[in-house]
Formats: structure tokens, sequence, C-alpha cells
């Protein structure tokens, strides 16, 4: 429990000890270590989260795996550090992990002050809020909320637009903030809070969670824009841009039609897109030019197929979190998610 | 080995290197750790410095004057999302303070009933008291607090099946819910009327010790106190007419609104504090009570004095030169023992302090001012607890 605060006096520890010698590139450091130290979840179904043999699973996880083959062409060449709200920002910059891969918000302030960057927006969400609808059966919006006691998880977003949209609506709420979505998730289960708010695609994986899953409904409104994507240590340009492309590679392999059964067909395709994206044009450049190999698109989409099948594995329809694509979807299908041209 | 040390230790050294001097090799020692310390010190800050800036997060103590954006959950002042971050560290630290001394004054309290208790004539007392100590005294804290959040505070009825308690007040696992007082005109009186009663007291007390130094009557000062703190209150509650009416809890859609409330997250810390360095201070008060010699309490008796008289007399005022020392470090174990708070989301100055800590990543900040309010929190306890010791030391003449 003291973890807290041994968390910040690590991070102190860490600005403190931490040679000042510009130390290479992260990427640099992850190719020596072997491995990719990736920061997800503490237990989030989905999304991050282990099974019995700890073995973790999910969106986020996947992309991790995803930027493990980019490196190594190996997508298990990556360990795993289960992050609560409030440790993970310390966590990357003290460099206990190389990428925050963790449902985490792209705001102005975590961009500019946090020492962080974000290479993109792995999940487009915005919060909402959960009730148990048969024990509130008079409740169909959150604007009845008034006077509920509402339970959250501390060193987020969450907490702060529940703040600003109780305020805005002049109503009024009891707070109920725990540290470890363990302890929210008990609370709100036992009858502590009348509501639960984060991100809709966190209530829908906590929802499956609880005691009795059916008896409880997400309010319709959405009150907030939560773009979440993988953030890293700011200033690495070259770690930016491995992270960045790894998530537009498997936006584009799922526009042009590549799985991770095809890709090995697809090699030998004559679109020149598809040739030049699995590195097979002649003296190409595209990997070598991002410190990677020229083949690793392939590696990628042979390790965790394309953007479509991580959301459907993980989260869609063929998953229990049944989340629809939504403004998930790709741009063609009129959706926000756009993969920037690999050329 | 162990002769040669003697051999050279017993050596005088003239006429022998000054290299050998045991004077000159001491400051020659403290000299050297003093610098090496310094060289730490000095590289620690410069790379501290230099890392901050590398990796771009914002520094000095500027944030505490932005907007905090978040609420919390439990305040003894004004606070909004609205106030600052430093307001917000305040809330946090009273917070701290509030548990931590109604946890103290409570911890105290049963830590003397129960040390007493563990020197209690009758065998059953005896060995409750005996089982509560191990009980509490061999489980960490945290488990304690567990206990009471999970174990005993959740597990009661939601909010529209309160338990209903006398005088209109609820118990449920938002809480305990009770009327709140609402004083009316001229309330303020009986305030004025519960200090002159203090004051009298004070005085009257200070008269019938003089007296009794001069005379050797007694005064019965405690009977006459009472009547005058509960007395003139009482008058003038009486006088301006009753001015009190209750702010009753009533049930709304979610909660119970109106009245006052105490939340389950502060009571089970608070509980839980009391209960677990309870143990502890009864076994320094079985310990203080079991060092004042059998000798004092029989010499009492030859003396004339009842039993009550010598123990109050005799017996507490030197078993109390046991007790403080180690009862300051059990007050200071519960202060600190209260950042706990954090497992259950009571918003203590940890808490909160870690919400500000992810918000504004200036961990150095608020890692330094958790660590000077612990300390100032530290500080302030021992000096008091070193004057009451003072106080009741023995006085050489
Ligand atoms: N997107 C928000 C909230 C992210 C967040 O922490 N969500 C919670 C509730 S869905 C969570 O994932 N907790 C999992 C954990 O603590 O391991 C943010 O970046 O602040």
């Amino acid at each position: 429990m003291y973890k807290t605060v041994l968390q910040g006096v690590l991070g102190v520890a860490a600005l403190a000890v931490t040679a000042t010698a510009a130390s290479a590139g992260t990427l640099d450091d992850v190719k020596a270590k072997g491995f990719l130290q990736c920061g997800v979840n503490t237990g989030l179904p989905g999304f991050a989260s282990p099974d019995d043999k700890g073995d973790w699973s999910g969106f986020d996880v996947d992309y991790c795996r995803a930027v493990a083959a980019a490196i190594f062409g190996d997508p298990t060449k990556v360990k795993f550090t289960p992050l609560t709200a409030k440790e993970r920002f310390t966590a990357l910059q003290s460099g206990e992990v190389d990428v925050l891969i963790r449902n985490t918000t792209w705001t102005i302030s975590r961009d500019t002050s946090l020492g962080l960057d974000f290479a993109g927006v792995n999940y487009y969400d915005g919060q909402g809020f959960m009730i148990n609808a048969k024990k509130l059966s008079g409740i169909n919006s959150a604007l009845q909320l008034s006077g509920a006691s509402v339970c959250v998880q501390a060193g987020t977003t969450t907490e702060l637009n529940l703040a600003d949209y109780f305020s805005a609506n002049k109503m009024e709420y009891n707070p109920v903030v725990f540290e470890k979505i363990e302890e929210v998730n008990a609370a709100y289960d036992a009858g502590r809070c009348d509501a639960y708010t984060t991100d809709q695609s966190g209530l829908y994986a906590i929802r499956l969670g609880l005691a009795n899953p059916d008896d409880h409904v997400v309010l319709p409104e959405i009150i907030s824009k939560e773009p979440l994507g993988p953030a890293i240590r700011q200033g690495d340009s070259q770690w930016a841009d491995v992270i960045r492309w790894t998530h537009f590679a498997l936006l584009n392999a799922e526009e042009a039609g590549i799985t991770q059964a095809n890709v090995e067909e697809m090699k030998n395709s004559d679109n020149p897109d598809i040739k030049r994206m699995l590195g097979s044009e002649a003296d190409t450049k595209i990997g070598t030019d991002l410190g990677l190999s020229n083949d690793w698109v392939v590696n990628v989409i042979k390790g965790v197929g394309n953007y479509g099948e991580i959301f459907e594995r993980n989260i869609g329809t063929a998953s229990p979190l049944k989340i629809a694509r939504g403004i998930n979807a790709l741009w063609t299908k009129g959706g926000l998610q756009y993969g920037m041209p690999i050329r | 080995m162990a002769s040669q040390d003697i051999a050279e230790s017993g050596r005088e050294s003239p006429g022998v290197s000054f290299l050998y001097d045991p004077k000159i090799r001491g400051i020659f020692y403290q000299a050297v750790v003093f610098i090496a310390i310094i060289t730490l010190i000095y590289w620690i800050v410069g790379n501290t410095v230099a890392n901050l800036q590398r990796s771009n997060i914002a520094s000095g103590f500027g944030f505490l004057k932005g907007r905090a954006g978040f609420d919390v959950s439990q305040s003894l002042v004004q606070y909004t999302s609205d106030s600052t971050y430093g307001r917000a560290l305040y809330v946090g630290f009273l917070n701290t303070l509030y548990v931590a001394i109604i946890g103290i004054v409570t911890a105290s309290i049963l830590g003397f009933l129960i040390g007493i208790g563990r020197l209690s004539q009758n065998w059953l007392i005896r060995k409750i008291c005996l089982v509560y100590v191990e009980v509490f005294r061999n489980i960490p804290p945290l488990l304690v607090i567990f206990f009471w959040y999970f174990g005993v505070l959740s597990v009661l009825p939601q909010a529209r099946e309160s338990l209903s308690l006398p005088f209109s007040s609820y118990l449920n696992n938002r809480g305990f819910s009770f009327p709140a007082p609402v004083w009316g005109h001229n309330a303020g009186l009986i305030g004025i009327a519960l200090i002159v009663g203090l004051v009298l007291s004070f005085l009257v007390a200070r008269w019938a010790r003089k007296r009794q130094m001069a005379t050797g009557q007694i005064f019965p000062v405690y009977r006459t106190a009472a009547a005058l703190i509960l007395g003139l209150p009482l008058l003038a509650f009486v006088v301006t007419g009753f001015p009190l009416s209750f702010d009753l809890p009533k049930l709304g859609t979610f909660n119970l609104s109106g009245g006052a409330q105490v939340k389950p997250e502060f009571l089970a810390l608070y509980l839980a504090l009391s209960f677990y360095t309870a143990a502890f201070i009864a076994e320094t008060v079985r310990a203080g009570i079991l060092g004042v010699n059998k000798g004092q309490t029989e010499a009492s008796y030859a003396l004339g004095l009842r039993p009550g008289q010598a123990t109050r007399l005799v017996v507490i005022p030197q078993a109390l030169r046991i007790i403080i020392p180690p009862l300051s470090s059990q007050y200071l174990n519960l202060t600190k023992n209260s950042s706990l708070a954090i497992a259950i989301g009571y918003p203590d100055l940890v808490a909160v302090g870690g919400t500000i800590l992810n918000q504004t990543g200036q961990s150095i900040e608020v890692v330094g001012i958790w660590m000077v309010v612990y300390l100032g929190i530290s500080l302030i306890t021992s000096g008091l607890m070193n004057w009451f010791n003072a106080k009741m030391a023995l006085v050489e003449r």
C-alpha cells in the first residue's frame, strides 16, 4: 500500500541517480536488452489481463506484441509491467517501462508537462456511467445522478471529467475514490456507490467481472473525449517513429486486406502498395530507415494480425465484450482510424 | 587479532608517527566521510536537475497555484474542484491530522483501560485484555484496516435498508448518519458560558491547591468543576430559550441526505488505527505501572491514603514517567500509519498528494512536501511529549 509513496520516491530516486550521459535511444536499449518492457493495465479484461498461468492477453497487450514483432520479428519478446493509473507516468518517466500502452488518454497537459509524447490513438473512447438498473430502475440518464455516490479510480482523466460534468450540470455527488481497479470494482459491487464512471470501453470490460453483469447498464451519455494511445518518453523521435508506424502498419494492413493468415501470400502480390509495405520491393529501405528490418510489417502481421483482427479478437464481436467498431472503424468505413501512407 | 588491538590501544603516542594518533585519525576519517557525503549530495542534486531538464518535466512549486480539477470525498474546509492544488494538499493534510488526533485520543483511552485491565484482580478481565493485546499487536495494521472496512462496514445494509438507531441516526454501508445540530439565535451565549465555566474551574482548582498546601484542607474540586462546566452552559441554554433544532437525515433517491455523516473510509481507518495502537499503549501502560515499586503503594497506605488516592497521587505520577517516552513513539507510529488510508480511499495527505503527483508529474516537489509535513508533525508531537515528560519528571530539590 505504500506503493504510491514508493512510486513517487522511486521516481525521484531515478531522476537523482540515473546517469546524465546522453543515453542511447530507447530502440537501441531495447535491442540490446533483447526484449520490450511494456507498461499495461493491472487487469482490465479485453485490454490487458493475465490468465491463471500469468500469460497476458488483450487489445493493449497485442499492441505491445506488435511492437516486439516489429523490432525482433518475434511477438513474444515482451515483458509486461502492470501499472495502476497513478503509477503509470512515473514508471515511464523513470525508465521502468519502454512504452506505456495502457488505455491512456492523450491530453495537452500530459503531452506537455509530464515529459511524455503520444504516438497515436489506438482506440477512440469517451467517458460514461454504469449503474445497477435493478436497484435504480428509474434512472436512465446521467443527468438524474444528482446526489449519487460515484466510484472512480484515482489519477485518471475520469476523475477530472467527473468533477467538471457534475459542476457544469449543477449537480451534487459524493466521489468514492480508490487507487486500484479491484478496489473500485469491489466497492461498486458491494453498493458503496450508485454509479461507476470510466471510459466506456472500460465499463463494458468491468461489467463482465461483476457478480451479476446483467443487472448493470451503461447510461447513454458520453461526457468526454478519451483518445487512448501509446505513450513514450519525450524527445526520442526514433522510438516514437517505431511505435507510431507500427500502429499505422496495423491500420494499413487492415485497409489493404492483409491478415495474419494471408500475409505470406501477399508478399508476392502485384499491388505496389502492398509490395512496398511488406518490404518485397527491390532495394527497399522501408524498414532499415526506421532502424528495423525491411520485413518488419510482415513480422507484425504474422505475430498479431491487423488492427481489425486485434480488435475483433479482444474486444469486438468475437469476444465477450462485444464492442462495435463504431468510430474505431477504418476511415474507409466511416470511422476515425486512418493509417498514414507507408511509402 | 584481539591481543594486538589491546596492545595498540594501550600504547601512548609520543615518538610514534602522527598517523597513529587516534585524535588525528578520528578527524581524518570524519573529514573523509564529510567530503564523501557532500560530493554525493552535489552529484545527486546536479544529476537530478540535469535529468529533470532532459526529460521535460516541469519543476518548481508554481503548480500549487494551479486548479486542481478533482473532488475530494471528505474535507474539513471549503473545497471544490476549482480550488488550487495547494488547497487540495491542505485538505489532505487536515484529514491526516484529523484522523491522527482523534485516533491518538481514542487509542490512549482504550490503551490505558486495557493496560490497567491486564493487571486487574479479575481473571476474566485480565484474560480478555491479554487476548486483545496479543491479537492486535500481532496483525499488521493494514489488515486491521481491511477488517474494519471490508469485514464490518461494507457488509452493513444499503442506504434504503439502513439500520435505524436511536435519535434518528442511521447506519448503512455509506457510513453513519446522525442529526446535525442547528444552533439558533443567541446560541453563542452558550459557548461563552462554557468558556467562562472552564476558566472558573481552572481558577478554583488553583485556589484549592494553594489552600491545601497552606492549610491541608481538601476542597471538592472535581465536583465543583463539573458543576461549572456543565451547569453554566445549561443555564445559558435555558435562558436563551432553547435555541437548538436538528437537521435530520432523510432518504433521497440515492443516499440519506441532510444531517451529518461520517464516511466508512474514515471510520474504518480511525477504528483500525485506534484499536491497533491501543494494544501497544496497553503494554506500555502495564509496564509503567509494574515499574513502580510495590513499596510505594504500601507506604501510601501507611500514610493513610485510600487505595484510589494512592493510585492517583502516588502510583500514576510515577508510572507516567516510565510511560510517556514510549508513548510518544506510539503516537508517531499512529500518525505515520494513517498514510495506509490510501488502501481504502480515505483522502489523506498521501492519497491527495499522489493524485497531484500523477497529474502534474512533479514528484520531487510532492515527495518533498510529504517528507516535510510528516517530519513537521513528528517533531511537533515529540516536542509536546517532551514538554509533558519534563513536567512529569522528578523535580529534584
Ligand atoms: N483513459 C483514462 C482512464 C484510464 C484508466 O486508468 N482506466 C481504468 C478504468 S477502465 C483502468 O483501466 N484501470 C485498470 C488498472 O488500474 O489497472 C486516463 O488515461 O486517465
